[in-house]
């Protein structure tokens, strides 16, 4: 299995990342991505920075450990994980995950669980600045029970 | 020997700090070193490092504070987790 892990400042160019998930097997017949930006609003406020930290080494030990127990529950020839930290702006784009496999169905719950599981595992912490001022988000028990869903 | 102890989000901004080097007697285990940073700090370090929801790691590996942490290990306290 082919694995790509980056936290980095820098945004990620969509095409490539899907070009690099087909481009390493030909028996790829199913590419899955997931993208997730920066929402204008959260509970009403409208978000000015996300600002979001993470624990450099131990973030990519855990989302390889992440990419490696979705390999074990579903075949998956490559999985790519970019995550962005800094700061962020509404529209921004924060996180990417790419599951490319023989089978659609394969990669769709791959992609899905590497989400869900990088929601309530990897390191990063979110910090949101509005006109009220700042605050660190705490987690969500819909992310708690996503994640717990998968057994 | 010597450990270090790193935080992280909402408790590093609590504590006024990122990193600290302690100097502890061999083999203690992560609640000892908690009762030493209070000491050397605070009563509010052990209020904030054993509040309910903080998580506790010893060399990127996420432990109970009953773990033993030997020479060279870093310990890091941090709140839940909230990427994606």
């Amino acid at each position: 299995m082919e694995k790509k892990i980056q936290v980095q400042k820098e945004t990620f160019d969509l095409r490539s990342e899907y070009d690099h998930l087909r481009s390493v097997s030909l028996k790829v017949g199913a590419v899955v991505t997931f993208t997730g930006t920066v929402r204008d609003l959260n509970e009403d406020e409208s978000v000015q920075v996300l600002h979001l930290e993470h624990y450099p080494g131990m973030t990519e030990r855990e989302l390889d450990k992440i990419i490696v127990e979705a390999a074990r529950r579903w075949e998956v020839i490559a999985a790519t994980v970019i995550h962005r930290v800094g700061d962020l702006y509404p529209g921004d784009e924060i996180v990417f995950v790419g599951v490319a496999s023989q089978h659609r169905g394969d990669a769709f719950a791959a992609c899905s669980f590497v989400m869900d599981y990088l929601k309530t595992r990897a390191t990063f912490w979110k910090k949101e600045k509005t006109q009220e001022g700042e605050r660190w988000l705490t987690t969500r028990e819909s992310d708690e029970t996503a994640a717990d869903a998968w057994g | 020997m010597t450990v270090k102890i790193v935080f992280f989000a909402n408790l590093r901004e609590a504590l006024g700090v990122d990193s600290v080097d302690l100097q502890v007697s061999g083999s203690s285990s992560v609640s000892t070193l908690i009762s030493q940073l209070a000491k050397r700090y605070s009563s509010e370090w052990l209020e904030l490092l054993t509040a309910e929801n903080i998580r506790i790691a010893v060399n990127h590996e996420m432990i109970n504070e009953d773990a033993v942490v030997v020479d060279g290990d870093e310990v890091a306290f941090f709140p839940p987790v909230t990427g994606g």
